[in-house]
């Protein structure tokens, strides 16, 4: 049944994309037609009018009657085509995930560039001609500023700072390294003779060694993200791939200049003009990018009333700071990456909390969505014959040089930054970090936005160019996975959050400061400290709204957190059960979370989190405006705390999960009626049994349908089952707001019952006075639970014990207790 | 300053120390003359007042925990010898280290990192960390952001999460088990040298 599946989905694929060639095709024609007259009117300005009313296609003065329906295929041609290209690669994704076995021998980018060779093939085989190509601006403007937004936003600040020294060096140095060396090795193999007669100088050598020197974020993102190596190394090739943008940029345009100087004119002067321009670009597209997020945060201060939209403003103000240092030729991902990087904690901080997780998944969708893009693309576009020029020496000694000298230079580097790292990086590591230098689609854009008329061989570049990408992403890509296993890197660890862990963190951070003190000299952690008092004081004044500020506290973060997660295993685990198992004993409402509680719901557990954020990485900002709404503090769930508090108009969507089955006052109308009679049914159904079995051991009455669920007896706390204080049914909570014909519905049953049970008479006006106290307790602070209903299960042996449950479910706000007991006979 | 022989030659019994904690003769150095520059009357032993001059370590909320945990129970002074053992606990770990099999565990070790770290929490040393003592150590690192009842959640909770035997309080191999993802050689070693 799956390949029959599989085979559907691709067919409908092919189908899909088959539509959109002959669409090509068509509009091939009305494509040179409308070029020439979008040409021409650009041209002239008096014949425009005319020439884009006939661009219209069929010149409405043409027609005869009043068509019904028109193909207006040319008014929706771009988006169309756009559309239809994004669900074809998205649906090629589809088709890769559907088979989780293939998936973890070749990576996911891998998968999707075969896919994209196969699609290229049908696109070629229909138009003879690459129509679809990934086009440079469509890649630099369109596709990756959100996959670079993403990173740096779901970036471990922590992590990222501390080892920002090493990725630095890597970045710059080792960049440099790669740029140089490539070139010059290619220069000197071109000048042996390896490569026969090319077009080409050694300033273009060096060029093609700068654009071939970056390695790819987006193609280290696809490669590692299902390999989980430990965080260090992680953040150090991560790290690397983001800021080395900055020298790519800089070498690229510095070279690409002094080609078009030409070699006699290069001089001291703009070797020297070159170096400033380094600093110029990486330091001013950073400093743009805090520039943004100080502007970010500064927005989300004031916000709060637009909560529909507030994660749009992230989103496009990123999307500015991308498009702001591109205008000023700085380093644009730079940019978007501080940007990034240093809004994260305040903006997290300022939202709420459904803001924060839209713009979570929003940019987790968008990233991904174009992530996929670019890896179709890139093998759409190598089905193409005009790009191709073959040039075996050229090609085959590129691939050794680019990875020969990545090893050479990551060995390198690490030596020597091990003199001075408190915890030197593992040899293994190293080698890991080596091989995860993968090249991507950035060196294919810089390479397709080449001038040809300057550089002739363009082409073969490019070819090379593709053939390299290729060569990283699939088989680097299919064998990284094994060649961790086989070195033994030292994994990711999966680490819970527990709020042990961070006070622990939070314990080390003061013991290691306060040592370093006593040492007397400048640690790391002098810095760090520094840092943070300026950021509190100074920094989270600015950028943050008053009343986050003072809940800012990854402790307290990292508990309101277990709470959320505590509170959501606990409705599933009650729904599973049939309704909320809840608490024990009302006096002391405390839930015993034990961890085997957690692993043996985990699975039903929903996942909120993203992937990296499960893995401790030390993401420590977590919003925590919510709570200071409501002053519930505890792990207890003080359940009734919450219904008093149900005037704040901001629930948590925990607590609209809790409301849903937690005791309600009758106000209260957001749930389904019907689920509450149900629940109501249920409820009153266990009570009696509980008095039955509670009282005189008597079967409960076959005629009731027992509830299945209801007969389990584990109990959520884990401890033994008190067969005094409980009954086999858990604690219910009660849904008063029953009208009263549901009430004496039930009440109908019970007659039924009282018949067959013997019994002491009690006084029933002795038990009014507790009746007294029950409806107010309902009314604000108990779920009934079984200890109260003991209480009131001699009751049940006159006719009146149905007037217990009608005058408890009734509702709340009468005050019941002061009816007669006879006044309601008439309800039976 | 002299000779790097003969200045190693005035600490008393500098061979053992190197030996025990495993500093080099630099670290020795650096270590003794720091306690010099802290010993301002020049006594050959450090008081807590000593320790107290030292300004950013007032501001540190277990700052006084800390240089409790210097001073020996009983003791009103510390010695050279003890200020270099106790900040042998944050040497970073050797990672290539023989194992021989008879000798003590280094000071550096993780566990005995975590037992220092321990002992901190637990200033009744009775070997357990009760409620109580948890208490106090979030209080004073939290005191002042959270309420009086939220901090006895999150001391509950904390308890909740790491007590595996029931009985309320975290003992040294609960306390262990809970850290065990922790990276402790990255959280817990400092630089000595510039």
């Amino acid at each position: 049944m799956a390949f029959l599946q599989q085979f559907a989905l691709l067919l409908a694929l092919l189908i899909v994309f088959s539509t959109s060639c002959k669409a090509a095709a068509l509009e091939v024609d009305s494509v040179e037609v409308g070029h020439n007259y979008s040409s021409k009117s650009t041209a002239t300005e008096d014949t425009s009018t005319s020439t884009n009313n006939s661009t219209d296609g069929q010149a409405p003065s043409s027609i005869t009657t009043l068509p019904i329906v028109i193909w207006k295929w040319h008014h929706v041609e771009t988006p169309y085509l756009v559309a239809l290209w994004i669900l074809t690669c998205w649906l090629c994704k589809l088709v890769c995930e559907l088979n989780h076995n293939v998936t973890s021998v070749i990576p996911e980018s891998g998968l999707l560039i075969i896919l994209g060779f196969i699609l290229g093939g049908i696109v070629w085989g229909a138009d003879k001609a690459q129509t679809f190509k990934l086009i440079p601006v469509n890649f630099f403007y369109y596709l990756l500023p959100q996959i670079v937004l993403d990173a740096s936003y779901c970036m471990p600040n922590k992590l990222f700072f501390s080892n920002l020294g090493a990725i630095l060096i890597h970045a710059v140095i080792g960049t440099c390294w790669n740029a140089g060396t490539v070139g010059v090795a290619l220069w000197a193999c071109y000048e042996g003779g390896a490569m026969g007669t090319l077009n080409i100088g050694p300033l273009q050598f060096l060029l093609f060694g700068a654009l071939m020197s970056a390695v790819d974020p987006v193609a280290v993102i696809g490669v590692f993200e299902e390999v989980h190596v430990n965080e260090v190394l992680y953040i150090l090739v991560f790290g690397e791939s983001l800021l080395n943008d900055g020298v790519t940029v800089v070498l690229y345009n510095v070279f690409d200049a002094f080609v078009s100087l030409g070699g006699p004119k290069i001089n001291a002067a703009e070797m020297i003009k070159g170096i400033v321009s380094f600093f110029v670009v990486s330091f001013g597209g950073s400093f743009l990018g805090v520039v943004f997020a100080v502007l970010i945060s500064m927005l989300t201060r004031i916000t709060k009333n637009v909560q529909v939209i507030e994660a749009g403003f992230i989103i496009v103000l990123g999307y500015l700071s991308y498009l702001t240092a591109e205008m000023l030729s700085l380093s644009a991902i730079l940019s978007i990456t501080f940007c990034g990087v240093c809004c994260q904690k305040y903006i997290n901080a300022n939202m709420d909390e459904k803001s924060v997780i839209t713009l979570r998944y929003t940019l987790k969708m968008m990233a991904n969505g174009s992530e996929t893009m670019i890896f179709v693309f890139l093998g759409v576009s190598a089905i193409d014959k005009t790009i191709w020029v073959w040039n075996t020496g050229f090609i085959l000694l590129t691939l050794f040089f680019v990875v020969a000298f990545r090893f050479m230079g990551v060995f390198f580097l690490n030596w020597v930054l091990n003199k001075s790292r408190l915890i030197p990086i593992d040899i293994m590591d190293q080698f890991v970090m080596g091989y995860g230098g993968l090249r991507g689609a950035v060196a294919y854009g810089l390479a397709a936005i080449l001038d040809e008329k300057k550089i002739p061989e363009k082409n073969l570049m490019l070819g090379t160019t593709l053939i390299v990408v290729y060569f990283t992403v699939i088989l680097q890509g299919i064998s990284m996975k094994p060649l961790v296993q086989w070195l033994k890197v030292k994994k990711a660890t999966q680490s819970d959050l527990t709020l042990n862990g961070k006070m622990n963190n939070r314990a080390f951070e003061h013991i290691l400061t306060a040592m370093e003190d006593i040492c007397g000299r400048m640690g790391d952690n002098w810095w760090t400290r520094h840092w943070k008092h300026f950021d509190e004081k100074y920094v989270c004044w600015l950028l943050m709204k008053s009343d986050a500020r003072e809940h800012n506290d990854p402790i307290f973060g990292a508990f309101h957190k277990l709470n959320l997660e505590d509170a959501s295993k606990y409705i599933t685990e009650g729904e599973r059960k049939g309704s909320l198992a809840f608490i024990r004993n009302y006096d002391s409402a405390s839930v015993d979370f034990k961890k085997k509680l957690a692993l043996e719901y985990a699975d039903i557990m929903p996942n909120i989190m993203a992937d990296i954020s499960e893995y401790d990485f030390g993401i420590d900002n977590v919003p925590v405006n919510s709570v200071m709404k409501n002053t519930i503090p505890s792990v207890s769930l003080d359940i009734h705390e919450q219904d008093r508090n149900r005037s704040m108009p901001n629930d948590l969507s925990a607590h609209h999960i809790l409301d849903q089955h937690l005791y309600k006052s009758r106000r209260d109308v957001r749930t389904n009626p019907d689920e509450m009679q149900e629940i109501f049914q249920r409820t009153m159904r266990s009570r009696l049994e509980s008095f039955k079995s509670a009282k005189m051991g008597v079967n409960p009455a076959k005629k009731l349908s027992k509830h299945p669920k209801k007969d389990s007896t584990h109990k959520p706390n884990g401890k033994p089952a008190d067969p005094h204080r409980t009954h086999p049914f858990g604690d219910e909570d009660f849904e008063f707001s029953a009208d009263s014909a549901s009430s004496s519905e039930i009440a109908g049953h019970f007659p039924r019952r009282s018949t067959n049970a013997p019994g002491a008479g009690v006084d029933n006006p002795a038990f009014i006075p507790e009746m007294d106290t029950s409806p107010p307790i309902a009314q604000g602070r108990l779920p009934w639970t079984p200890t109260n209903l003991r209480r009131l299960a001699p009751l049940r042996m006159s006719t009146h014990s149905t007037d217990s449950f009608a005058m408890a479910d009734a509702s709340v706000d009468d005050e019941v207790p002061e009816e007669k007991p006879g006044t309601h006979h008439t309800k039976l | 300053m002299g000779s790097t022989s003969s200045t190693l030659l005035k600490i008393p019994n500098v061979e053992v120390l190197m030996q025990e904690t495993g500093f080099s003769p630099a670290h020795m150095i650096r270590l003794h003359d720091r306690f010099k520059a802290l010993d301002k009357e020049g006594r050959g032993h450090l008081c807590p007042q000593d320790f107290g001059a030292i300004k950013e370590l007032a501001m540190n909320p277990i700052g006084d925990r800390i240089i409790g945990a210097f001073f020996c129970p009983g003791k009103e002074t510390v010695d050279f010898h003890t200020f270099v053992k106790i900040l042998a606990h944050f040497r970073p770990v050797d990672k290539n280290r023989p194992k021989e099999p008879n000798s003590p565990e280094p000071i550096n070790s993780r566990s005995n990192k975590l037992r220092f770290a321990f002992q901190l929490y637990d200033q009744d040393k009775d070997g357990k960390i009760s409620r109580d003592e948890l208490l106090k150590v979030l209080q004073a690192m939290l005191g002042m952001q959270v309420t009086e009842e939220q901090l006895e959640s999150i001391a509950d909770r904390t308890i909740q999460e790491a007590d595996l035997d029931r009985d309320d309080a975290i003992s040294f191999e609960e306390f262990r088990k809970s850290l065990e993802k922790v990276n402790i050689d990255h959280k817990m070693s400092i630089r000595f040298l510039r």
